[in-house]
């Protein structure tokens, strides 16, 4: 904390001269005062409860925690349950954001705020919607049930619901942001020179976007390995069937808070080595 | 790491100080009665009734809302001039802010191992005593379609049955209930805590519950009751204790002999709670 502090009102001062001789002559170096100082605090901000994490962590103990099996099907389901609500949220949230960003229907200002509704409702509150809606007493879960015997709660299908409905918003925000960034001429081009309105959202609009669905996948897929308290309100928490990584993690809170920052040590590795992985190569440039 | 420690105490300490202040202002007459209170609290009773003041704050699980509800306003009619603030929360949490400084004067716990958080930091005043105890039920569907009827159907296979986790009370004390008597259950979820477990019933998401008396009875005819014999070898014990930075320790304890007397207790176990 302090050697940050210092560091950074060094660096300040440092930069401060400068920046009041190269005035007029647009200086890349010089860094303002007013945007460097916030600019560390909120990095110092956002980085030291990670740091605490490291530090506090239990590393003596650490291994025979996470060779536990319980910590390894929390793991593993939590990776599968966020991969498959990033597949959902492709199929079903890019055509989406194509009609939002390309169609022109009455209320479509009403249809985007409610898109984004997910990102900001209590993630419980959303568990509690769904299991209204997809529950076995459900508006729709009851025909599920009666019709084909399908009920979602207490399920892994129902652990992806629950991580889509509160990821696919930000897939949907960010490829709808792409799709009215890019040129729309393009795929008129493609519709005048033959081609048909799927065939130019296929070979010319998503290439062009790819970059926008990339970096929404990584997005919804963080959300999604991060997603609390839709899963246990709508699937509930069964060791190997609905225990995510985060209901674990909260589970072990309450009697063994070293379990749970070994728990959550391996979430953290996890989430960064992809979001890193995955920015090198899909995100640079986006 | 340390410092970091002391500054988030001392700042709880400045916050706590602050809602102390506000307190007794709001109460005008109350500082100067909670002062002189460690001098005279060794010479009166609790049932001499001296002339009481001032708020006085009890930080309560969350089982005990209504009950402790009615006994606050039964309180301040009962003592004209008081008043009664209640924080209500899971009792880890709870016992976790009054360590942490949390202005408080009562603490009520629903389970003695969350009672020894604040024991074992010396933050209470004696012994904590317990006032009632709690029970388990099975909750099941209004109607009871699958007539549910002891513990050992809830094992039957295509029978849908959350339980709390066994790191809460409720989830300890359903699995201390089964193990007693050899049974295996297979749930389809182990609930956060006692609330999630009821509303997967209320829903009709689960078939079965096994939750508190207590719960059955708030949840009224939402959800159907099942007593079980078993539960009397699970049952959890309330302890109330007066805190050592009581801001209003003479009205705290008063409010405490209220929670013990007959009329306290009947309040109570109009809720479903036993005695202890």
């Amino acid at each position: 904390m302090t050697s940050l502090h210092q560091s950074g009102a060094a660096t300040g001062s440092r930069t401060g001269r400068p920046r009041r001789r190269r005035v007029g002559t647009g200086g890349r170096r010089g860094v303002p005062l007013p945007l460097l100082l916030p600019g560390l605090l909120a990095l110092a901000f956002l980085l030291l409860p990670l740091v605490a994490l490291l530090i506090r962590a239990p590393w003596g103990s650490l291994p025979g925690q996470l060779s536990s099996t319980e910590v390894w099907q929390a793991l593993q389901l939590s990776l599968i349950s966020a991969t498959a609500a990033t597949a959902v949220s492709l199929v079903l949230g890019v055509p989406l954001a194509w009609l939002l960003a390309r169609t022109d229907f009455p209320g479509r200002g009403f249809v985007r705020a409610l898109v984004t509704l997910p990102l900001v409702l209590p993630p419980v509150v959303g568990g509690v919607a769904l299991l209204l809606a997809l529950g076995r007493n459900g508006v729709i879960g009851k025909w599920l049930d009666s019709w084909f015997g399908i009920t979602l709660p207490f399920t892994t299908a129902g652990v992806v619901v629950a991580e889509a409905f509160v990821a696919m918003p930000f897939l949907v925000i960010s490829v709808e942001g792409t799709l009215r960034a890019a040129d729309p001429r393009f795929e008129e081009a493609a519709t005048t020179l033959g081609a048909s309105r799927f065939t130019a959202f296929r070979r010319v609009t998503l290439p062009l976007i790819a970059p926008g669905i990339a970096a929404g996948s990584v997005l919804a897929w963080a959300r999604a390995l991060g997603e609390f308290g839709a899963t246990i309100t709508f699937a509930g928490n069964f060791p190997g069937r609905t225990q995510t990584m985060p209901l674990a993690v909260y589970l072990a809170l309450q009697n063994d808070p070293d379990a749970a920052i070994s728990l959550s040590l391996v979430l953290l590795v996890v989430s960064i080595a992809v979001l890193a992985a995955l920015r090198d190569r899909w995100m640079t440039g986006a | 790491m340390t410092r970091s420690v002391r500054r988030t105490r001392r700042m709880l300490q400045l916050a706590g100080a602050g809602a102390a202040a506000l307190m007794a202002l709001s109460a005008c007459s109350s500082s100067s009665g909670s002062a002189k209170s460690k001098d005279t609290s060794a010479s009166s009773g609790s049932s001499a009734s001296p002339k009481l003041s001032g708020s006085v704050t009890v930080f309560a699980a969350a089982s005990l809302k209504e009950s402790f509800t009615t006994l606050g306003k039964e309180f301040e009619k009962q003592h004209p001039g008081t008043h009664v603030n209640f924080n209500f929360g899971g009792s880890d949490t709870l016992a976790a802010s009054i360590t942490g400084g949390a202005p408080a004067d009562v603490f009520a716990a629903a389970s003695p191992k969350t009672m020894k958080i604040v024991t074992a930091k010396n933050d209470a005043v004696g012994t904590p005593a317990t006032f009632v105890r709690n029970q388990l039920e099975i909750a099941t569907v209004p109607g009871n379609p699958h007539k549910v009827a002891s513990l050992k159907d809830l094992t039957k296979s295509g029978l849908k049955v959350v339980l709390c986790d066994k790191t809460v009370p409720c989830g300890a004390a359903a699995q201390k209930a089964l193990d007693a008597s050899h049974l295996k259950l297979t749930p389809v979820s182990y609930e956060q805590d006692v609330k999630g477990a009821l509303n997967k019933v209320e829903l009709k998401e689960a078939d079965a519950a096994v939750v508190y008396k207590t719960d059955v009875h708030a949840a009224g005819d939402k959800v159907g009751g099942v007593e079980f014999p078993e539960s009397a070898k699970a049952i959890n014990d309330y302890p109330i204790v007066l805190l050592k930075n009581a801001p209003n320790a003479e009205t705290a304890k008063a409010f405490i002999a209220l929670v013990q007397s007959a009329e306290g207790q009947k309040v109570l176990s109009q809720a479903g709670f036993l005695k202890p």
